[in-house]
This record gives C-alpha cells, sequence and structure tokens, in this order.
C-alpha cells in the first residue's frame, strides 16, 4: 500500500471518470493531500507535541548535566548513564521492577487462570461474580493504595488484626515498614488490583471456544483435566500470551502503587526506575540523571518488548497492537 | 473436580451434552472458591466503606469489626468539605476533556489512514503504532517542563488534557482503523453516487456509524485519565488537583484519622464505580479488541 502508484491515487475511493485528463488527476491528489492533512494534521501535531517532542528532549537531556535554569551547556556525553548504571538505588529499583514482573508471570498467571477455568460453567450468579472481579481493576491504583495503606497499618491495621485472631503476629514495623517483606507486600496488593482483568481476559477467551471442541474431548474419554491441559489451555495460548506481555510492560512501568504504600522506602527496598526517575527530576532537580534513567526505562521495556515478541508472540498477528493498553 | 466428573462421564450422551461448560450450577468446591475469590476481592473495598461508618476509636478498639454504632460523621465532613468537590469537578473536567480530543482527533485521523489510498499511508500508519510503545513516563520531565515552561501551562486543565489524549491517542487509532475498514465499500459507493464527497461520506456515514467503537476507545481514555497520578501529580497543585491526588493527600495529611480516610476514599471511589461498572463490558470488549489487533 506505501507503494501505490500514481495511476491508483485518489481514484480507489471516489467513482473517477474513465479517462481522466492528467490536470485532473493532479488536482484530485492534491485535494486528497488536502484532505488528509485536514484529517490527521490535527491528531499529528498533538502526538508530535506532546509525545515525540518530549521523548526526543529527554534523550537530549540524558546528554548533559542541567539543573533545570539557564541553558542546556555542560556537555556531559553518557557520563549520566554511567552515574546511573553505578547507582546502587537505580540498580535495585532496576531488581525490584524485574522481581515483580517475575512474580506476576509466575503467580497471577496461574491463579487467574485455575479461577478462570473454575469460573468457566454454567452457575448461579456468574455475571455478578465477573462484575465482582473487575471491581480491583477500575479503582485507581492510588485509591486501591491508600485503602491497603490503611489496612496494612501496624496494630491499627486490619490486616493484622485478623492475623492476631488466627494467632499469627505481623512483623513490628507493619508488612510495608519492614525492608524484608515491603517489596512482597506491594506485589500482593498489585495482584489484588490486577488479577481481575487476568480473569475476565482468560474467561473470555476460554468462552470464544466452540463447544464442540470441547464435547469431542469428552466423547473421546478424555478427563476434566485433560480437557483443560491439552485442549482449552492452549486453545486461550494468544490471550495468554499478550496478558503477559501486558503484565510486563505494566510492571516495568510502575509508580502509582509504590508512591502511595511506601514512597520507595523502607530503606529503598520498594523503588522502582519510574520512582527513582521523579524522585531525581522534581525532588533534587537532577534533570540529566532522571533524563538517563528514563531512557534506560525506555531501552529495556523495548528490548523485552522485542525480544518478547520475537520469542513469543511471533505466531500471533497483530501483537504489536496490544503494547498500547498500558 | 476430577471426582465430580468422572462418574459423570460413565453417565451417558445425554448428560454429556448438558454439560457443555461444566455442570449447571457446578459443585460445592466451585462455589467455596467462588466465595473465597468475592470475599479476598471485595474484602478490603467493604472495610474502606464500613470504616468510614466508625469512630477512630472504634477502629483502634477492633480494626476489623463492625461499626457500632454506626456514625455518619465522617462521611458528612466529606460532603461539606469543598475541596473534595473540588477535585472531583477537577477530574471530571479533564477526562472530559481528555476523552473529547481523543474521541475526535482520533477518529479523524483514523479515517483516511482507514479509508484513502494516498503514498505514505502505511508510514503515517506506523508512526502512531510505534507511538504504543513510549509510556508517559519515560517522556514525564521533558514534559513537564513543556506543559509548565514553554507552554505555560502548568496548573490548568488543558495542561494535562492535551498530553494525555496525545498519549491515548496511538492505541485510539489502532483500535478505530480496523473498525473502519470494514465500513463496507458499498456504502461509500452509494454516497457517492447521491453527490457526496469523502468529508461530507465522513460527517453523514462514518460518524454515526462508528458510535460503538467511539465508546470503546473514549472510555477507555475516559478510565486512564480519571485513574490518572503521575502527570497530574507532576502539574497541578492546590485547588486544581484531582481525585487521586486529592484522596493522596488527604490520605497522608490525616493519616491518623484512619476513618476520615475511609470517608474520603470511598466517597471518590463511587463516580468511578458506578460509571466503569456501567461500561464493564465496553472496558473489556475494548481490551480484547485491542489484544486481537
Amino acid at each position: 500500500m506505501t507503494v501505490s502508484t500514481g495511476g491508483t491515487t485518489g481514484a480507489a475511493t471516489s467513482s473517477a471518470p474513465v479517462a481522466p485528463r492528467p490536470t485532473r488527476r493532479r488536482g484530485q491528489r492534491a485535494r486528497t493531500a488536502l484532505e488528509v492533512l485536514f484529517f490527521v494534521g490535527p491528531a499529528l501535531a498533538l502526538f508530535l507535541v506532546f509525545v515525540v517532542w518530549p521523548i526526543v528532549k529527554a534523550v537530549q537531556f540524558s546528554l548533559y548535566r542541567w539543573k533545570g535554569f539557564g541553558p542546556l551547556q555542560d556537555f556531559v556525553g553518557l557520563d549520566n548513564f554511567r552515574n546511573v548504571l553505578q547507582n546502587d538505588v537505580f540498580v535495585d529499583a532496576f531488581t525490584h521492577n524485574m522481581v515483580i514482573v517475575v512474580l506476576s508471570i509466575l503467580v497471577q498467571l496461574p491463579l487467574g487462570l485455575a479461577i478462570a477455568l473454575l469460573l468457566n460453567r454454567r452457575m448461579r450468579g456468574q455475571g455478578l461474580l465477573r462484575t465482582i472481579i473487575f471491581v480491583p481493576y477500575v479503582l485507581s491504583e492510588v485509591i486501591a493504595g491508600v485503602v491497603w495503606f490503611q489496612l496494612l497499618q501496624p496494630q491499627y491495621g486490619v490486616a493484622d488484626s485478623l492475623l492476631d485472631s488466627v494467632g499469627l503476629h505481623g512483623p513490628e514495623q507493619g508488612w510495608l515498614g519492614t525492608p524484608d517483606y515491603a517489596l512482597y507486600t506491594v506485589f500482593v496488593v498489585l495482584t489484588w488490583k490486577y488479577l481481575g482483568l487476568a480473569v475476565l481476559l482468560f474467561l473470555a477467551g476460554l468462552q470464544g471456544i466452540p463447544d464442540d471442541v470441547v464435547e469431542a474431548a469428552q466423547m473421546d474419554g478424555a478427563s476434566w483435566w485433560q480437557i483443560q491441559w491439552r485442549i482449552t489451555i492452549p486453545l486461550i495460548g494468544p490471550t495468554i500470551r499478550i496478558w503477559a506481555f501486558l503484565s510486563m510492560i505494566g510492571s516495568i512501568q510502575l509508580f502509582d502503587m509504590v508512591w502511595i504504600l511506601t514512597g520507595g522506602g523502607p530503606a529503598n527496598s520498594t523503588t522502582s526506575m519510574a520512582t527513582f526517575l521523579v524522585t531525581e527530576g522534581t525532588k533534587r532537580q537532577n534533570y540529566g540523571i532522571a533524563a538517563a534513567a528514563s531512557v534506560i526505562l525506555f531501552v529495556v521495556a523495548l528490548v523485552m518488548a522485542l525480544v518478547y515478541q520475537l520469542l513469543v508472540l511471533r505466531r500471533d498477528s497483530h501483537a504489536l497492537a496490544a503494547g498500547g493498553l498500558r | 473436580m476430577i471426582l465430580d466428573t468422572l462418574p459423570e462421564e460413565a453417565a451417558g450422551a445425554r448428560t454429556r451434552r448438558r454439560r457443555d461448560r461444566g455442570r449447571d450450577g457446578g459443585s460445592p468446591l466451585v462455589y467455596l472458591i467462588a466465595l473465597v475469590v468475592v470475599a479476598l476481592t471485595l474484602g478490603p473495598v467493604l472495610f474502606a466503606i464500613l470504616g468510614g461508618f466508625r469512630t477512630n476509636a472504634q477502629l483502634a478498639e477492633s480494626p476489623a469489626g463492625l461499626p457500632d454504632p454506626w456514625v455518619l460523621r465522617n462521611y458528612e465532613g466529606v460532603v461539606t468539605n469543598p475541596d473534595f468537590w473540588r477535585y472531583a469537578l477537577n477530574s471530571t473536567v479533564v477526562a472530559a476533556v481528555t476523552t473529547l480530543l481523543v474521541v475526535v482527533l482520533g477518529l479523524m485521523a483514523a479515517y483516511p489512514l482507514a479509508r484513502y489510498r494516498f503514498r505514505g499511508r502505511e508510514t503515517l500508519y506506523m508512526v502512531f503504532v510505534v507511538g504504543l510503545l513510549f509510556p508517559a513516563t519515560v517522556a514525564i520531565i521533558p514534559l513537564f517542563i513543556l506543559v509548565t515552561r514553554d507552554l505555560q501551562m502548568g496548573n490548568t486543565w488543558w495542561g494535562v488534557a492535551l498530553p494525555q489524549a496525545a498519549f491515548a491517542l496511538p492505541i485510539t487509532v489502532v483500535i478505530l482503523r480496523p473498525f473502519l475498514m470494514a465500513i463496507p465499500d458499498e456504502l461509500e459507493e452509494a454516497a457517492v453516487m447521491d453527490g457526496a464527497s469523502r468529508v461530507g461520506f465522513f460527517w453523514r456515514v462514518v460518524v454515526p456509524l462508528s458510535g460503538p467503537a467511539v465508546v470503546t476507545v473514549g472510555v477507555l481514555a475516559f478510565v486512564a485519565s480519571w485513574n490518572a497520578y503521575l502527570l497530574p501529580l507532576l502539574l497541578l497543585q492546590d485547588d486544581m488537583k484531582t481525585l487521586p491526588l486529592g484522596v493522596a493527600d488527604y490520605s497522608s495529611r490525616y493519616s491518623s484519622d484512619t476513618a476520615g480516610v475511609y470517608a474520603f476514599t470511598t466517597l471518590a471511589m463511587i463516580p468511578a464505580l458506578v460509571f466503569f461498572l456501567a461500561m464493564q463490558r465496553r472496558i473489556v470488549g475494548g481490551l480484547q479488541g485491542a489484544v486481537k489487533g
């Protein structure tokens, strides 16, 4: 389509005269160009100003030492990148992102799949059940975070008092206040918030499987487990792979929940790349460092997306289109 | 589960047909698991709602208890708090402007990308597709500088809505284009016969026909804007704050007033819950549509 020749330009959708004269055709092409400009122009302008330009600037900032005032002139080459990559706080933040990426897949995938398989049957109240499962997903991370922050408070929190009532005791500093537990606690809250999306997507995939496939397997004497393992799960493979992709991209950008629950603490035990760059940029005015961190974040996300695309998504069409979901 | 199913396997074809997706009603175990899932899902939300009806003394005495007696003071405090309404207004306006921009500009952009033939069409489309890979987080610092210094739009509705719309455009165009491509050519031919130009065709046929797709992308944009935190956090202060900022603020400023925080948070989540649950099908449909490409 990119190589459409002059002959077809503009003629495809209008009822062109049988033998248009060249001038007429040129006029039509100009008209098409004008219409395209009219329709695409505003969106493209908005996109260029608020998406492309800031990203270009981020790359530029990353090469300068800049505190946000005066002209950009202290060119430092790749020093900011060296700084960031040698900064223990950033390296830890990167590790935390990766822990969340891996845990999300390892925990939420089997859990979401199990719940979806269990619910994928005719049962009373299934519609209501789905709506309920969807509730945490529609809440903003901030609201979910603030509620959980209160629930998880040491002593006064609901979580600890429920644990007490069954004879267990939460850590003295609270789940979010103990460096060894804080990241995993954040992960639990994230799972609470996002498991519903996984279940709903998987359920929708399951319900797209034609009944006769399952019936045929039953005729052949396959057990419930065999049917799920050999037929249904492979059939919703594309949905699972896309979900995993979305989950990864989301985990890489983790910010809101951490900012609300812990602010990155205690002792930097829950920082993410995004909290690192926001702290550097807005609190310390180290714009160059923040920009370098954001470029690194982007490269990490891009590499993950490309590798995943090559290794896993290759067989599913239009996989790229799903990238924008987060 | 398996124990339940096996005897039925032997029971004959008649039962088999009936239980195409498992037995009607499901087994007690399924209901039990469903109940646990519901409790874990709704528990925190219910605690927040009920907590708003208790006093801090009640909460301290038995954190997981029920309101006794029920007090309305916390909720009254929020409802009579002008800040709350101010934040709600800001959230609504920012989300509405974002949605409007995304829908109008997205639909306009998707139209020639779907139905015109011109050189560079696919390249132009790819510009938007590649935009999917750029999260707002990456550009947040330059965006902050652009909006507050270059455009002097810091602390305004537009300053947040414009970038949000820009970042929502790629997914919008990607969802809308195949939808517009699917409009039958016959319709366009008929419109042209009747003397409509392609611009006329857009206004008279494409816009009315794209209702369902527009609702989907509109809801997605509205959800994203309503829940957004990072960009508003950097750009909005004082009485321009949106609800997520207000909630976070209230929670850190009055963190010892747990009951008050619960009440504020509960009321802040109600409009979102009502709107989103009403639109649930659209949201899930939109997500799936995007997953399928």
